[in-house]
């Protein structure tokens, strides 16, 4: 998966899938960004700045992403 | 959250680089397709060199532009082709190629099912031998049938097959679907653009209104299985959208690089009104992309012109800027194709005003028509052979003293 910054965000690419996928809050961004990083994606969130009032978007913004593959939980989970 | 803009206005002024960039890699082609948009046939002496073309993949890779769709001509004849192939993967630059068939051997088929970041795009016009080869040339329909048989043997699941809809081929969408289905390919329609060589053929080619409405009624029916590279969203004006970005991208997110490095707005309008550059100048692709006059000038907000009070404006912008150029319509106008049957009407306006000249494509790589065949021996007056002057001279012209008079 390739990750490349825009004006209006991002553009999410899978190699595997061939599928396109756009990122328009700065945020999720940041978050998908640093998912690796943290143990979980709510930490991930937090560490971004993530109100608890945004966290239920940004949830469903990676489930969207989780069903096309471009991101997935870790090996060994 | 949220942005100032909807994502489709976002795309409308452009992008750090194309999401979808069409590279032509030579003009030279084994087949002579009466619609080809690049008018191709012979090789430019001109065309990129293999240095010059890994330079570009290095370009595509600093830009980040995911991958690249190579055509052409027949992009597989160029003797660099696999190494370039190579070449993109490892700078992870994913190629999607399309091809007649032709080379795809069972080598090649091997070799590509192996990779995530390739793939292939079979172009078949007719889904009988008959309605194909009357497009694409005798024996065609053949080499296209024998290389999906070939990918499908070595395991490539996926690939695309590529159809051109006509008005010969628009009744037979199932027979398309069946035959990607036995090939475990996917099923791609794309629409013919009076573009190229196509604008010769676009009168008798384009399907009829009527057509146009049932192709419609089969995408919506078969949703995202079947792939369209957007590339018939003037259809939207019928009601509903068809699954993609649903705008033109011409120099907004897509361009074409042809043979030579230059650089147009869209694969379908070759034609110097559209050329925004060379890859071969200063600042290389990256500069022509980020700032071409005319680039810059299609990121601009555009006025719906004619179009604008037209109920169905928002849904299909007023088409393709290509199909109208081509045949001679205003740009801000509708598209020939309008499904509300404006575009017949301002046809038939230009039509009236005086047969106007239409743009011709450029430039024009086609063979030049074979000569007839000559049944009756050819008359020719064979000279006395002379002996070289000198035993090592190989000037041809040795020995000849012009005479005067």
């Amino acid at each position: 998966m390739a990750v490349r910054p825009e004006p209006f965000g991002a553009l999410l690419y899978h190699f595997g899938t061939r599928r396109l996928t756009f990122l328009k809050d700065p945020m999720v961004l940041t978050v998908v960004r640093s998912l690796a990083e943290h143990p979980s994606a709510r930490s991930a969130c937090e560490s971004a700045g993530m109100t608890a009032r945004a966290l239920p978007a940004c949830e469903r913004a990676l489930a969207t992403l989780a069903s096309s593959q471009m991101i997935r939980e870790r090996d060994g989970r | 959250m949220g942005s100032p803009l909807p994502l489709v206005e976002q795309f409308q002024r452009g992008l750090e680089a194309p999401i979808c960039l069409t590279w032509e890699l030579t003009y030279a082609c084994n087949l002579s397709c009466v619609h080809c948009l690049s008018s191709s046939g012979r090789r430019d002496p001109r065309e990129l060199t293999t240095a010059e073309c890994k330079a570009l993949i290095d370009e595509f890779e600093r830009m980040q532009v995911f991958y690249v769709n190579i055509g052409g001509g027949e992009p597989t004849v160029r003797p660099d082709f696999w190494e370039l192939v190579d070449y993109a993967v490892a700078h992870r630059v994913g190629v999607k190629f399309s091809t007649n068939g032709i080379r795809i051997t069972p080598e090649v088929a091997r070799r590509l099912t192996g990779s995530d970041y390739v793939d292939v795009q079979i172009s078949l016009d007719g889904a009988t031998e008959q309605v194909n080869d009357a497009v694409r040339g005798a024996g065609s329909y053949r080499t296209a049938v024998r290389a999906m048989s070939t990918l499908a043997a070595a395991g490539f699941g996926g690939f695309k097959l590529s159809v051109v809809v006509t008005r010969q081929n628009a009744g037979q969408l199932d027979d398309f679907a069946a035959l990607a289905d036995e090939y475990g390919a996917q099923l791609r329609l794309t629409r013919l653009r009076p573009a190229g060589r196509g604008a010769d053929v676009w009168d008798e080619l384009h399907p009829t209104s009527a057509q146009q409405r049932a192709v419609y009624d089969w995408l919506v029916a078969h949703g995202e299985n079947v792939l369209t590279g957007d590339s018939f969203f003037h259809l939207a004006g019928y009601g509903r959208a068809l699954p993609g970005l649903n705008l033109c991208g011409a120099g907004r997110v897509v361009c074409l690089v042809d043979p030579i490095g230059d650089v147009y707005a869209c694969p379908f309008a070759i034609h110097e009104s559209f050329l925004a550059g060379n890859v071969r100048g200063d600042g290389g692709f990256t500069r022509v992309w980020r700032e071409s006059e005319l680039f810059a000038d299609l990121r601009r907000p555009q006025s719906g012109g004619a179009c604008a009070s037209c109920s169905a404006f928002d849904a299909c912008r007023g088409g393709c800027m290509a199909a109208k150029f081509f045949t001679g319509l205003p740009l801000d106008g509708p598209d020939p194709e309008c499904v509300l049957g404006h575009g017949e009407a301002a046809l038939a306006a230009v039509g009236v005003a005086g047969g106007a000249t239409l743009p011709r494509p450029s430039p024009d790589h086609s063979r030049p028509p074979r000569p007839p065949r000559q049944s009756s021996p050819v008359p020719v007056t064979i000279g006395r052979r002379r002996p070289p002057s000198r035993a090592c001279d190989e000037d041809p012209l040795a020995g000849f003293v012009p005479r005067a008079g």
